[in-house]
This record gives structure tokens, sequence and C-alpha cells, in this order.
């Protein structure tokens, strides 16, 4: 057991701690919009290495060796800061890495610069109406007519669509084949004729899904990322990481002590309810989950830097556990708070603008997305514990 | 930066295993349990072989100089396996005392006996828990009076008992003076008992304080919290495997989604609080600040989740887990005993607001 950085890492931490005294004035608001001075942000970041560290310079990365470790204490900074790590979205996160692993060089020249800066934003299709946790089912169909591929079908829950210059996308290109192996992985401008975005408001009441309509659009027939038919292992390049993002329980501590704040601050009946023990005891509660959530995350961080380290089942439950716990604080928040915590828009009394319920109904929503969890729970049962799969239909 | 054991951890937690999977088989479990024996003195040798009880005893003084996770990792063999010997105060609350309290003389004396099982000495720090029924010990003139309720690894030559002023003193079971009544509870595995404490003549350890016992109780409440992921890890396997086995409807019950939620949910709850558990034993190995306030948070954690997982294993087992045949229920019971004891979950809450300045 070493829990310390060493001094390489040490001095990098202070480096990065120094770097956002600074610059602080340079920084765009954070999950603020895509606009000058967040791209200027990014170009700082990305010359620096701070971010987009590992992708190779030729591609309008940082360039620099992987180092799980210096990504970490950028994370832990920037987040202790409260200063914006650069501009994120599905492109970045999940289309770069893709076409890291296994796009073509003309892909990769053609859309990774331009996502990085972010002139090129993303999204990303591959739900369904009809294609949720049983993914590969999806049934949007593109054919093979000439040089162009030609789309027809829908998708659902593609969050930025009505902002994003391009689509990444799985459709069904093999009818005949089984399932996960007739999906194809195309990428398309999404002001090609016959997309239609319709706004999907979400119970928190803002726009952060769309649905997608394709009539007839058609593709370049090389706009495909692997090969045909390969697009669900293509897909799954990334899908693991998504999930791996989902739950991170140190940005879960931050709301935590967002939510002390809260009860040191607050009153009833001219109390704070942090000297109320039924509000303590509950706090205290979620104290000890988060805390055994950051361990378990630093267990898993060991594993990726150190050989003969398992921690399979340690991350398998992360999105499961962090979902439903970070709903759980939030939750808590609001009910400390009483008829102040239902406040949310134009009310004098709204606490943090909003966030404690805006979270709260948002987390509900990360509990079902990126895989809910019920899947959660069949993927840590049969492969963690190794239990029997459910019989598929017509086996029972 | 590496978190987790070592290949010698990881070493030294497989030859304990391996020895209990051998020596402290479930007929070996119940034959103590139903025989009310004192100690299971075969074990006690085969463990004192292995070094168990002088992990955390220096090498000057006769042990192996290991640290709290080390410490840990055992503790949670022996919760795995229920085994029913003396270990959180006898292995770890007594040596740190001796050791951060001590006097050199009294390390002398001491320190070698537990080492090498010479001595098993229980612990008599219920009280600073919350003291019920009116116990309490005080301390006046090297003399020992009043009463301590809950002793932990009570079957013992000598106890090490904590006053009400922050005071600690090893006392003789022998001592002129000394009652003791075994008390019976629900878990079988782990004698507890009740010492009267009539004029009794007794050792002070000289660097007493509220703070050392502080810290003697955190080393408790940490083997305590991990003998409860070894119960309920050995409760989730043995889960699993029967909804592998059992037939309903035509299919293994594992097969159905209901029962599979249930044994993910086990795994989901339990599985975060092993690197809680390597983190405390950690902390408390650095003398690190953050030790109390994480040894609090792991018990009162290990308490609910344990409870929970006990509760959850013996439904998957059905009609079955309610029976003494398949003895499931000596794990639930010991994971019931190490929630109450030292501090129920609600008052190591509190004691955790306390550590950061929350509460007063």
């Amino acid at each position: 057991m070493d829990l310390n950085d060493g001094p390489e890492y040490a001095a990098f931490r202070e480096e990065i701690r120094a770097f956002l005294v600074s610059r602080e004035a340079d920084a765009p608001a954070v999950r603020g919009p895509n606009d000058g001075k967040a791209r200027a942000w990014q170009r700082l970041l990305i010359e620096r290495g701070y971010a987009a560290r590992t992708i190779p310079r030729q591609y309008g990365g940082g360039g620099r060796e992987p180092d799980i470790l210096k990504s970490r204490i950028l994370a832990e900074e920037f987040a202790r800061a409260q200063v914006s790590p650069g501009l994120g979205g599905q492109g970045i996160s999940m289309l770069v890495p893709t076409l890291l692993d296994v796009g073509t060089e003309a892909q990769r020249m053609q859309f990774i610069p331009p996502t990085l800066s972010g002139e090129m934003v993303w999204c990303q299709g591959y739900s369904e109406p009809g294609a949720g946790s049983d993914l590969a089912s999806l049934r949007t169909s593109a054919v093979l007519d000439g040089d162009h591929w030609v789309i027809n079908g829908q998708k659902i829950w593609t969050s930025t669509a009505h902002v994003a210059d391009w689509m990444f996308c799985l459709v069904r290109t093999e009818p005949d084949a089984p399932k996960h192996r007739g999906i194809s992985f195309l990428l398309f401008r999404m002001d090609t004729p016959g997309i239609e975005v319709r706004p999907l408001i979400d119970m928190t009441m803002r726009r952060n899904f769309n649905e997608v309509f394709f009539t007839d659009v058609r593709v370049p027939k090389d706009q495909i990322v692997g090969k045909r038919g390969e697009g669900w292992k293509v897909a799954n390049v990334i899908l693991k990481n998504e999930r791996d993002s989902l739950g991170d329980p140190n940005q879960t501590l931050t709301r935590l002590n967002m939510l002390i704040d809260i009860m040191k601050s607050e009153t009833i009946d001219g109390r704070r309810l942090i000297d109320d023990p039924l509000w303590l005891d509950r706090l205290m509660r979620i104290q000890g989950r988060v805390m055994a959530m950051r361990h378990n995350d630093l267990r898993v961080l060991s594993s990726k830097l150190n050989e003969g380290q398992d921690s399979s089942l340690a991350r398998m439950i992360v999105k499961l556990q962090g979902t439903e716990l970070r709903h759980e604080l939030e939750a808590l928040a609001i009910d400390a708070m009483g008829e102040v915590g239902l406040a949310y828009g134009a009310n004098p009394y709204v606490r943090d603008n909003g966030g404690w319920q805006y979270w709260h109904m948002y987390y509900l929503g990360l509990i079902i997305g990126g895989g809910t969890s019920q899947i959660q729970k069949n993927i840590v049962a049969e492969r963690g514990l190794g239990m029997p799969r459910e019989p598929r239909a017509g086996e029972a | 930066m590496r978190f987790g054991l070592s290949p010698e951890q990881t070493l030294f937690r497989d030859s304990v295993g391996r020895y209990l999977r051998d020596h402290s088989a479930l007929d070996r479990v119940r034959r103590f349990a139903d025989r009310d024996e004192k100690r299971a003195t075969d074990l006690v040798a085969g463990l004192v072989e292995l070094g168990v009880p002088a992990l955390l005893v220096p090498e000057a003084h006769g042990g192996i100089g290991l640290t709290a996770l080390d410490a840990c990792v055992v503790a949670e063999a022996l919760g795995y396996r229920v085994a029913p010997v003396a270990f959180a105060a006898n292995a770890a609350m007594a040596p740190t005392a001796l050791l951060l309290a001590g006097s050199e003389a009294q390390k002398r004396d001491w320190l070698p006996s537990i080492a090498d099982g010479g001595m098993i000495v229980g612990a008599a720090l219920s009280e600073l828990c919350g003291a019920r029924l009116g116990a309490g010990v005080a301390a006046s003139g090297g003399r020992l009076r009043g009463k301590a309720l809950f002793v932990l690894d009570f079957e013992a030559d000598a106890y090490l008992v904590a006053d009400m002023d922050g005071g600690l003193h090893l006392a003789r079971a022998d001592a002129p003076g000394l009652s003791r009544a075994r008390l019976e509870t629900v878990d079988r595995t782990r004698p507890i008992g009740e010492l009267g404490f009539d004029n009794v003549a007794a050792e002070p350890l000289p660097g007493a304080s509220m703070d050392v016992c502080r810290q003697v109780l955190d080393i408790g409440r940490t083997m305590l919290a991990a003998d409860t992921l070894g119960a309920a890890q050995c409760m989730i396997d043995r889960a699993v495997v029967y909804a592998g086995q059992r037939e309903q409807f035509g299919r293994v019950i594992g097969s159905f989604q209901a029962v599979k939620h249930m044994c993910a949910e086990m795994a989901a709850h339990l599985e975060p609080t092993r690197a809680s558990v390597w983190y405390a034993g950690h902390a408390i190995a650095e003398g690190s600040d953050e030790a109390h306030l994480v040894a609090c948070h792991l018990k009162a954690l290990l308490g609910e989740v344990g409870r929970f997982v006990a509760k959850t294993a013996t439904e998957v087992h059905g009609g079955m887990g309610f029976t003494d045949l398949v003895g499931l229920h000596y794990w639930y019971k010991r994971i019931g005993f190490n929630r109450q004891m030292l501090g129920s979950p609600e008052r190591l809450r509190i004691e955790a607001a306390r550590a950061q300045g929350l509460a007063a």
C-alpha cells in the first residue's frame, strides 16, 4: 500500500495548481457554451498537455505519453478549482478514441483535429425507440445504392443533435446476419437532406435529448468506420468507457461538500440543520458511502497502474452504485431544505440555481441511461459472480 | 501509487484462509457453539503457529511486527469461516494499547506472551462506546472498582480495562476481587461477558489517555468491520453456489433475474467496503489523521451492508436458509454481533461527525 504521488507527480500537481491560479480569468464557465472563449481555453489546455493529453500531435492533440496518474491529477485539480477542464462531448470522449483505434489514417486526419478544437461537434446515434437495453436489435437501415448508403429509420435519446455538425451512428446494413453482426458504424453531416431533429424535453424541463428521423438520407460510401457488419465491435470499444465515467465518486464528493455547507447554513425553527441529529445521521450515512466509493475508485485506479491487481468486480459496480448514491445525495439536500427544496426556476429562495432538484432528476436519468441499473445488475451477476445467463426467448 | 494488498499480504491471507478451511469447518464451529467450549484450543494453537496473535507485536518483543492492514486481512479470513477464536481484543486492541501507552517493562512483560499464545487478553472498553445498565469502572490508587459489560474475547487470562477517565489498565483474570460472568448472546462463536471489580489490583498503562483509548477502539472497530466483510463475502459466495444448484420450474433459480439481482445487489454493496477496509488498515498503520473518521464510517457502513447481505443471502437459500441444517445463521449472527459491539452504526456516525467538527 503506497498512496503517495511521488516527487514527479507532486511537482506535476503543483504545476497544475499554479497554472489554474494564474490563468483563472481565461477559463470559460464549467459546462458552458462552445464559444470563442471556450475554444481559446481548449487550445491553451491542449498546448500545455492538459486536454486531449495523449492524442498524437499530428491529430491536434497534446502528444504526451499516457500516464494514468497525471490524467487523474489533472481531473482532480480542475475539479477542485471548479475550472473548466476543456471541451467535452461525445465527439471528444467517444468518437476520437474510436477513430484512433479503428479509423483509417484519412479519417483520423479529417475528423480528429476539428473535433478536438471544438469546430466539429458530434452527436451519437445509437439508441432507438425499439432498441434500448437491447441495443443490438436496432433497426435503422442503411442500404448501399451506388456510391452512397441510404439511411431510413429513427434514433432517440440523442444529446446535442440540435447543435451537432456530425453524427456517428449505428445502422443495420446486413439484415440477414445475426443481430450483432449486421451493424455498421457510419459518420455523416447533420445537414444532410432527409434528417429531421425534434426536441425531446426531459423531466428537468431542459432539452437534454432529441429524436432524430432519417428519410432516404444519402451518405458517401467511404464514411464508414471499420468494416461492413463490424459496427457492434467498433461501438463496444468505447461503450465500456462511457459506463466507467458515470457515477464518478470525485464529482460526488464535490456535491457532498456543497451539501455539508447547505446543512451548516440553512436553518429550521432557527436551528442549523446540521445540529439536528436526524439530518446529521442522514448526512453521515451518505458520507460513509461516498467514502467507500472513493476508496473503491483508488483500487480501480491502482489496478490500472500495477500488474496483477484484479479489480473487475470493483469496476463493474461503479455505474450502478455511483448513480444511485448521487441521486440519493441530491435528494437529501432537497429533503433537508423542506419547502425551500422545491424551488426551481424563478423563486427568490432557490438554492444552487435549482441544482439540487436538477441533479436529482438528472441522475434518475443516468440510473436509466448508459445501461439501466437492472442491466448493470445482470452484468454484475453474470460476469462478476458467474451466475447463469437468462435463457433467451425460445430457449426456455 | 499502489492501493491494495501486497503479494506477501495476499499470501498470508491465503495461508490463514487455507488453515481455517481445513480446521474451522462448520462442524468444528458447531462443536464450539454447542458444547460451550471456553477456548477452541486446537484452533488457537494452529493460529499461533501461523503467527496470528504475534502480528502487531514488534520483533523485539517476540512478534512479527506487521501492521493493522495485515491484521485486517486476518480478521477477514476469520470472519469468512466464523472462526471461534479470540482476535480483535487479544491480537489487535491489547497490543495496540501496550505499544501506545505501556511502559517498557509492561511491553516486555506482556507482549511476548500475547505473541506466543501463552496469554489471551480480552478488552473491556464497551463503556467508552456508550455505558449501559449503569456499568463503568473507576480507578484509584492502582485499584479498580465497578462493572464492565460486554467484554470482548472474554475467555481470557487478563483484561485490558478502560476506566471512565481515559485510563487503561491490565487486570489478571485470577486477581482477587475480580468476578467474571459469561453473557450468552445470539453469536455463539465469540464469548463475551461481564467483569465485576471489587477493589481489584491492576496495572495502569502510564501513557493512557482518551486519545489512546480512541486509537485502541479504532483498530478494534476496524477488525470487527473486516470480520463482517469476510462473513458477508462467505454468505454471498454460498448464495451464488446455492442459486446455481437449486432447481425450480425446470431451471436453476440463479437464472431468474429476481434471484440474480439479489446476488448482484449484495456484491455491489459489499465490494466497495473491501477497499475501505484496506484504506482504514493503512490509515491506522500510518498513524494518519483520517484514521479515526475512516474507522467510524467503515464500521457503521459494514454494519448496514452486513445486515443487508445477511438477510438477503439467507433469503436466496429459501426455507433451507432458515434452518440450523445449513448453518448460515452462524454467519448471520456473527455479522449481527459485529454491528452492535464497540459502537452501533448510529453511534459511530455521531462520532464520525464529531471527528470533523460537525457535531458537538
